[in-house]
């Protein structure tokens, strides 16, 4: 099957870099195509169920990589779909970093304080609330117990949760059952819908090239709904503007190839990748020095043994998020939900005398699970990542079904980054073994290297054309018409979830998306009036394919 | 049978009979063999299916390599990798698994599926694993769902003022 189509913008990636632009060009009056490889899930789609196959496996997709492995989402609605909701803003001094380079990584234009605006705007849209002690999971309640009980302070994390509707189930990576969380097919998705934007879910982008009049053609090939290593089949589509936002380990893929149509792309396309120099600690929990030494009960009597209730990270550290702390010493802690299977493989025994992440000792804290407390590091990394040669089609070679691929990314920490991760291990340990609370161990690098589900970099901004692939509008050096706006675009590790500081920058981007299609003669105007908000994500919209 | 020592040695259990060889017996409770970890291996959603002929093969051929270089003799009325103690097991997986192996990006991915098995269930629906009494799921705790097959903690939280915010936290809840 061959199918050619025109447009006037074609958008890759339905997450936040993506529906954003959806919607604010939709809303503009621009014909608009959106291209996801994921599927379109919402509501009873979102099982709580860990067997393959159901949303859990398909809502995702885990790529390996050498060094480096990627946790991300796969369906209409991207990121926002399995993320956790957790939305604080970047810091102010991670808008200064510079990191080995010598010289500042972000743009000049782009700063803490040019960014509120942008970041409000997001927070009306979604919308973000903050937290109150009362919503404070016993796992939060349990860190921030902790940090108080060391000196530190702690913070209840604004989240895109609507309180009246979560169960604290924890089954929020595979999607939100009830629809609290307030993904983006609560809001901008609808709302770009309503304005005529079509969504094209099992359409997953091989490359782009040109087309005689100045535009872009957009080459896609459609996959199975089960099987995502089957091909379907493959057309066409024109557009005069294209928005890729396929993901910070898709988006350098999709314009490497596209390479021998386009002509010689910036040398920062897909280099540069950040993990938010991200790492994990589980702490296994002392119960009867919880009780003891912090004070903490619950109704039923139990002092913790909650690992499974909640809604993922509810409260956080942030007493080293310092601007006068030199760079690679600086570092968020958040208490963090990750369910059995992903969450339990890679941690590690303390004081082990055998295997630390397999084996009998393994068994034995895995039968205190519910005494667990994860720890999530979001540090200073060193960009280190690069991407090889792109596979024959996707962003990786697909090995199971769905989930499981594995991809070119390439990256071997620095010591920049080894330092940093070390300090931000003893922080956690310095924290949580006080008086014996627990015993805490980082999550191995050993069996797969590092990890991530925060990707970021592959294609960033920058005033440097040698160092970032983007100008500071998002727009490919080079490639006019071609934009990206999605995590590949953001310059270095956040120290904190970057997801709200993604779709500000893809805010932030849209009036220079809209001046250059206006340029390129498409009939659109800036809207900047918040999406409507949706009640239920379970709205099934003709696809006009 | 390999497969099954394999998986043992990962998330080891109790034998399942008088006798049974692939589980060592090396722990109390079912491990990742009773929690179904070849039904992982086989499901066509995997992606392993087509390969675990192979990886029997080349286990039993490392675990044949193994006894060679450590002196041991093996029983011959059971595979290679079966014929080793648990603590043989053990210590030939290390190997195969740690950066330094060849083939170490084979082995992980069998370990983690036998993880898995154990830990989620994931060859069936976790409503069913439950009420079957799945014995990984039933050894880490997890809370069994409401009626409806979902999951519902009413109480949630200890519900008080735990720790003082950072003093430079902004109106909106945010870092500065």
């Amino acid at each position: 099957m061959t199918t050619t189509d025109s447009t006037d913008v074609v958008i890759i990636g339905s997450g936040f870099g993506g529906s954003i632009p959806a919607y604010r060009l939709a809303a503009g009056g621009a014909r608009v195509v959106v291209l996801e490889r994921g599927p379109w899930l919402s509501g009873e789609d979102f099982d709580h169920d860990f067997k393959f196959g159901s949303s859990s496996s398909r809502a995702f997709e885990f790529t390996m990589g050498d060094g480096m492995n990627v946790l991300g989402g796969n369906c209409v609605g991207g990121g926002s779909v399995v993320y956790f909701a957790a939305m604080p803003r970047a810091p102010r001094f991670t808008f200064e970093r510079q990191g080995s380079i010598g010289k500042r990584l972000w743009p000049s234009a782009v700063h803490r304080a040019a960014l509120d605006p942008w970041y409000d705007a997001v927070a009306e849209s979604l919308p973000i609330t903050q937290n109150d002690w009362p919503d404070v999971t016993y796992s939060g309640g349990l860190w921030a117990a902790a940090c108080n009980h060391a000196g530190r302070t702690a913070n209840p994390v604004p989240a895109a949760i609507d309180k009246s509707k979560c169960t604290n189930c924890n089954w929020m990576m595979s999607g939100c059952r009830f629809d609290a969380k307030r993904s983006l097919l609560l809001n901008y998705i609808p709302a770009a819908v309503e304005h005529g934007a079509q969504i094209r879910p099992l359409h997953e982008v091989q490359y782009i090239s040109r087309t005689p009049d100045n535009g872009y053609r957009v080459h896609f090939n459609t996959v199975d709904e089960v099987d995502y290593r089957e091909v379907t089949g493959s057309g066409t589509i024109d557009a005069k503007i294209v928005i890729v936002a396929a993901g910070a380990v898709a988006t350098p893929v999709i314009l490497q190839r596209s390479e021998e149509a386009l002509g010689a792309m910036p040398s920062a396309v897909g280099r540069h990748f950040s993990g938010n120099g991200e790492r994990l600690n589980t702490a296994i929990v002392n119960e009867d020095k919880v009780r003891e030494v912090l004070g903490l009960s619950r109704p039923d009597g139990k002092a913790y043994e909650a690992y499974q209730i909640g809604k993922g990270p509810v409260a956080a550290s942030w007493d080293k998020l310092d601007g006068n702390l030199p760079e690679f010493s600086r570092h968020s802690l958040e208490q963090l939900y990750f369910p059995p299977g992903f969450g339990t493989i890679l941690a590690q025994v303390p004081d082990a005398t055998g295997p630390s992440w397999f084996g009998l000792e393994k068994k034995e804290i895995l039968r205190r699970w519910q005494s667990w407390l994860t720890i999530f590091i979001m540090s200073e990394d060193d960009n280190e990542g690069v991407f090889g040669p792109p596979p024959p089609t996707g962003n990786g070679d697909r090995i199971s079904q769905q989930l499981l691929s594995r991809g070119a990314l390439r990256y071997r920490p620095t010591e920049n980054t080894l330092a940093g991760w070390e300090r931000a291990d003893a922080d956690v340990r310095d924290i949580l073994e006080r008086d014996g609370l627990s015993r805490v161990m980082p999550w191995t690098n050993d069996p797969i290297g590092a990890y991530t589900v925060h990707p970021l970099s592959s294609c960033r901004i920058g005033d440097d054309p040698e160092t970032s692939a983007l100008d500071d509008r998002h727009e490919l050096r080079g490639h006019p018409g071609i934009f990206v706006t999605d995590g590949s675009s953001v310059p270095a590790g956040l120290t904190v979830n970057p997801a709200f500081t993604i779709a500000a920058l893809a805010e932030r981007a849209v009036p220079g998306i809209v001046e250059a299609a206006a340029a390129r003669g498409v009939p659109v105007r800036y809207v900047d009036r918040p999406p409507a908000h949706a009640t239920s994500s379970r709205i099934r919209i003709p696809l006009g394919v | 049978m390999t497969l099954e020592a394999f998986a043992d040695t990962i998330i080891p259990g109790e034998r399942r009979w008088p006798g049974d060889r692939a589980v060592a017996g090396a722990a109390t409770g079912g491990g990742a063999v009773a929690s179904g970890a070849l039904d992982l291996l086989v499901s066509v959603e995997g992606g392993m299916a087509g390969m675990l002929d192979t990886l029997a093969v080349g286990l039993d051929d490392q675990a044949t390599e193994y006894a060679r270089r450590t002196g041991l003799t093996l029983d011959p009325a059971v595979p290679p990798f079966v014929a080793l103690s648990f603590a043989d097991r053990t210590a030939l997986t290390s190997e195969l698994v740690a950066p330094a192996h060849p083939e170490q990006e084979l082995w992980v991915a069998l370990a983690m599926f036998s993880v898995m098995a154990w830990d989620t269930g994931a060859a069936e629906h976790t409503v069913d694993a439950l009420a079957a009494g799945h014995p990984g799921l039933v050894q880490i705790g997890f809370t069994p769902p409401d009626a409806d097959g979902l999951w519902r903690f009413p109480n949630f939280s200890y519900g008080r003022v735990l720790a003082k915010s950072h003093p430079d936290t902004t109106p909106t809840g945010d870092p500065a």
